[in-house]
């Protein structure tokens, strides 16, 4: 869906998405890295389990609720990836109390 | 980074780093007031700017003069002596001016003297059908991801709508190599005759020159569809095609990624929930808080500059930033007001820069049916409430977007109306022949970003509660 | 223009919109004038508890009376109200609450009250699997449970409009006096008269009482609520604090609302309140401690309704002691909207036939008579 500049020459950063390493870069955004990794990365909504992709990427739609490092419900379009960065894709109602 | 403000309280907190609230906390701070600039925002420059800091894409030409215009600005806050907060989401403003705000997962409240909310704007809704199919995006999300990571579309990839906006991310998507096989444009041709007494104005502003190079660059390289008066999105469970009609012809064609824009309206979450009164606007069709000539709102000590105070754009924005600060500066510390510029010298600026948005307003003035949609067509994206539900919610007494919550959950999920508030009310107006303003909107509630529980557990405790436990 | 009405109610609480109701299943035309909307202030946007539990004796026979209304409110205002029945649940959280639990159980069980019920550790973990181990036991109250307080206010007006009530919603009632024997109402540029005036005005209620002459020591208070996002389903009843100001529940959509008591600053002229985010992030602290699974669980919103609370927290419902034909029914104190259903069908009683079997003698507006010595409970 999306590509790389091959003007970006940031340092790699290195992400794990459901498990499997996905490589991004630094400063790009939870969501802008699951994007651009060609992964399937749709969430599941909690009222319907329809699949969503994140919309709006300015922090407004929560469109892009991702788990990090073990926090749900997370708007991965305003959180900065970091070294071994553990995300979860969402599906449905975010589990509490673990 | 991801540090708690240094004080308790504030002569100024600017809420926003965007073009108003960067020239409104340099301004405040050059004053020698103490200002906090929170922004939740990995880096300053809000959505115009974004990521002027950080930027992968170097070569100043792919995203053009107006993006790193921003860099002088950015320069100046960061020597005013303003503490600047990024990641810093501000979830409650109330009209004692007291601030909640949280910073690496743990919440603080702040005391203000002024607030400025410098939150700017969103783009409006664009309820198609397939809207909330992944693959759809808007505009706006592909620029951010162009600016912030060199981000560019390379499937099948259609840009639809309607607005200044939308060229420029085209131009900056082809600069860099991205693809768009059609773009959609959904101008309504009778807004050309509206917008034909502003034209005047409009030709001898800055924006009529670049906006017309722009069309040229993109319409070289892509299909342009003019007098699009239909669209909606279709796939199982992601984006297969993009139906359109043009007066009764119409076509589908097969995309990966739609990109959606019909122009942006005022950020109003926060300044509604400390209280600001706000009115419809009919021109811009949104929400806009009621100011005076300085921007100050209905709230005492809250001023608002930039997009959320009514779509003006980024030149506007820093004049109304620094108009804002101004009266700031006047009301705490008069002497240092005498250092700043003039008022009437901001005024004339914001006249120089405000001219031809009344011809960008009315000709980009969106089309009712991309407004208020029927059907089976999804208002609220949070909490999948469809057209069809709030017409019948209407059918059995709901009057207003308070009133629906009796019947529906719509605009109550995390966004909090953000996604759907505009077109709940107008579909409401519709539906019931009043109106915007007589239908209202949501009355919205802090957070107007959601916490957790456990932080906000952690929010220092009060006196009372510090002594309950001390006695045991 | 001067309109007749059997009855003109004043407010458009859950209470007014009850009364209303009940008048047009006696056979009466009543007019409702509530300035706002149906709903918009506490009986909206309150818990929802539908709860006998921890109640005053005083209101037990009002609450109960209710309860059997609440059972069958479908057949009443056809609209299920979301009313759910998975009881009630008070929680003691150390042996010297349970005590008192257990003094307050016998009590109501010597007084001939059986819905309050003591349970034991493993009892109260059956009902509520998330509560913290180190709570002995507590109080259910099982036939209780909770609604969708705008939802059912809302089917209340709705139930009532259709059967013949008048309602004027977004104009206040001014001008209110008694002229050639009947009340008489002023609502924008019309005026309506009747023989029975009810004072169902919530926060608005206590000044209207002054202004005709019956002053009460009432307050206006505005209690917070919050609420998270939808989490998984972990717990079906109510669950209040013998010792804390807290009150849980979970809908059926997963939201968990948080609630109990904790005061917002109420701006009654404006229609406003300002939140207490420092007595908010205490009742966050109970939830953390008391339910560990909650803590990651995001609030996404708050907010507080605006209404009466008298000096000693029962409401004022009856005839007037002072006017023919005046009639209070106010000063909920934070537990109203349970009592509406009921408290409509008995003001009904009271108007249509002079009398009630429901025992609310306790809850005459006489006891705040200068010449009646003020007990502190």
């Amino acid at each position: 869906m999306f590509k790389r500049s091959d003007q970006d020459s940031r340092r790699p950063v290195h992400i794990v998405v459901d498990g499997a390493a996905v490589a991004a870069r630094e400063g790009d955004t939870v969501s802008a890295a699951l994007l651009a990794s060609g992964r399937d990365v749709r969430r599941a909504t909690a009222v319907s389990g329809a699949p969503r992709l994140p919309y709006c990427m300015m922090g407004v739609c929560f469109d892009c609720l991702v788990t990090i490092d073990g926090v749900g419900n997370r708007q991965g379009c305003l959180v900065p990836v970091a070294e071994g960065m553990q995300i979860e894709i969402q599906k449905g109602k975010r589990e509490i109390g673990r | 980074m991801n540090v708690a403000p240094k004080r308790d309280s504030y002569d100024v907190v600017v809420i926003g780093a965007g073009p108003a609230g960067l020239a409104a906390a340099a301004t405040a701070a050059e004053a020698d007031l103490s200002a906090l600039l929170l922004d939740e925002n990995a880096g300053p420059g809000g959505q115009v700017w974004r990521a002027i800091a950080s930027t992968p894409v170097t070569e100043r030409d792919r995203l053009g003069a107006d993006y790193w215009a921003g860099a002088e600005l950015v320069r100046a806050v960061r020597t005013s002596g303003a503490e600047i907060i990024q990641r810093a989401t501000v979830w409650s403003l109330d009209r004692h001016l007291e601030v909640g705000v949280s910073i690496g997962g743990a919440s603080s409240l702040v005391k203000a003297r002024r607030v400025i909310l410098a939150t700017g704007a969103l783009e409006r809704p664009f309820p198609i059908p397939g809207w909330t199919l992944p693959g759809v995006m808007t505009a706006g999300a592909a620029q951010t991801m162009l600016k912030s990571s060199g981000l560019v579309p390379d499937g099948r990839t259609v840009i639809a709508g309607q607005g200044p906006l939308l060229w420029l991310l085209a131009a900056q998507i082809l600069r860099l190599g991205g693809r768009i096989d059609r773009i959609l444009d959904t101008t309504e041709r009778r807004n050309y005759f509206a917008a034909l007494p502003h034209a005047f104005a409009f030709m001898t502003s800055p924006y009529f020159a670049k906006g017309l190079a722009m069309m040229r660059e993109v319409r070289a390289k892509v299909p342009v569809v003019s007098g699009v008066s239909e669209l909606a999105a279709a796939g199982d469970g992601q984006l297969a095609t993009v139906t359109y009609a043009v007066g009764s012809r119409r076509e589908t064609i097969p995309a990966e990624l739609l990109l959606l824009h019909q122009g942006v309206v005022p950020n109003v979450n926060l300044a509604m929930a400390a209280g600001v009164e706000h009115r419809w606007d009919d021109l811009q069709l949104c929400w806009s808080p009621v100011l005076d000539h300085n921007g100050s709102a209905s709230v005492e000590g809250i001023g608002i500059a930039g997009d959320g105070a009514g779509i003006g754009g980024a030149g506007a924005a820093i004049v109304r930033g620094h108009i804002a600060a101004r009266v700031a500066v006047e009301a705490l510390a008069p002497a240092a007001a005498a250092k700043l510029a003039p008022m009437a010298t901001f005024r004339a600026s914001l006249a120089q820069a405000e001219r031809g948005r009344a011809f960008l307003d009315t000709l980009f003035r969106p089309a009712r049916q991309f407004r208020i949609p029927s059907g089976d067509t999804v208002v609220c994206r949070c909490e999948e409430v469809t057209a069809k539900d709030i017409v019948d919610a209407v059918a059995i007494g709901a009057t207003g977007p308070n009133q629906l919550k009796a019947y529906r959950r719509s605009g109550m999920g995390p966004c909090q109306g953000r996604l759907c508030g505009l077109t709940v009310t107008e579909l409401m107006a519709q539906a019931r022949g009043k109106t915007p303003q007589e239908i209202g909107y949501y009355r919205l509630r802090a957070p107007v970003k959601p916490i957790t529980l456990a932080e906000l557990a952690a929010v220092p405790k009060t006196e009372a509660d510090v002594q309950a436990v001390v006695r045991g | 223009m001067t309109k007749l009405a059997d009855a003109i109610v004043v407010g458009g609480g859950i209470h007014g919109c009850s009364t209303a109701l009940h008048m047009c299943l006696a056979g009466m035309k009543p007019v409702l004038i509530e300035k706002d909307y149906a709903g918009r202030h506490a009986s909206g946007v309150n818990a929802g508890g539908v709860r006998q539990l921890a109640r005053h004796v005083a209101e037990i026979p009002l609450s109960i009376r209710s309860m059997g209304i609440w059972e069958r409110i479908e057949e009443l205002v056809d609209d299920t109200c979301s009313f759910e029945s998975h009881g009630q649940v008070l929680v003691a959280e150390n042996d010297a609450e349970f005590d008192a639990c257990r003094a307050r159980v016998a009590e109501l069980n010597a007084l001939g009250f059986t819905h309050e019920e003591l349970i034991d550790g493993p009892e109260l973990r059956r009902l509520v699997p998330a509560v913290a181990e180190s709570c002995p036991g507590g109080v259910v109250s099982r036939r209780d449970g909770a609604a969708d307080p705008a939802r059912t206010t809302t089917a209340f007006r709705r139930k009532a409009a259709a059967l013949g009530a008048t309602v004027c919603e977004g104009v206040a009632a001014t001008n209110i006096r008694k002229e050639d024997g009947l009340w008489r109402v002023d609502v924008g540029a019309d005026t309506y008269a009747g023989p029975v005036l009810v004072n169902a005005a919530g926060a608005w209620a206590g000044r209207m009482a002054a202004a005709l002459g019956e002053p009460v020591p009432v307050e206006t208070v505005a209690p917070m609520l919050m609420i998270t996002s939808r989490v998984p389903r972990f717990i079906d009843p109510v669950v209040i604090l013998r010792g804390r100001k807290l009150s849980f529940k979970q809908f059926a959509n997963g939201t968990v609302l948080i609630g109990g008591g904790h005061l917002a600053t109420p701006d009654q002229d404006r229609n406003e309140t300002v939140l207490d985010w420092r007595s908010l992030a205490i009742s966050a602290r109970t939830v953390f401690e008391l339910f560990p699974v909650m803590r990651s669980a995001a609030i996404v919103r708050a907010w507080a309704g605006i209404e009466a609370r008298t000096r000693d927290e029962l409401p004022v419902l009856g005839p007037s002691a002072r006017h023919a034909g005046l009639y209070h029914q106010f000063g909920f104190s934070l537990h109203g909207f349970q009592l509406g259903p009921g408290a409509g069908a008995v003001m009904t009683e009271l108007i249509a036939n002079g009398g009630t079997q429901t025992r609310i003698g306790d809850l005459s507006i006489d006891r705040f008579h200068p010449s009646t010595p003020w007990n502190p409970r």
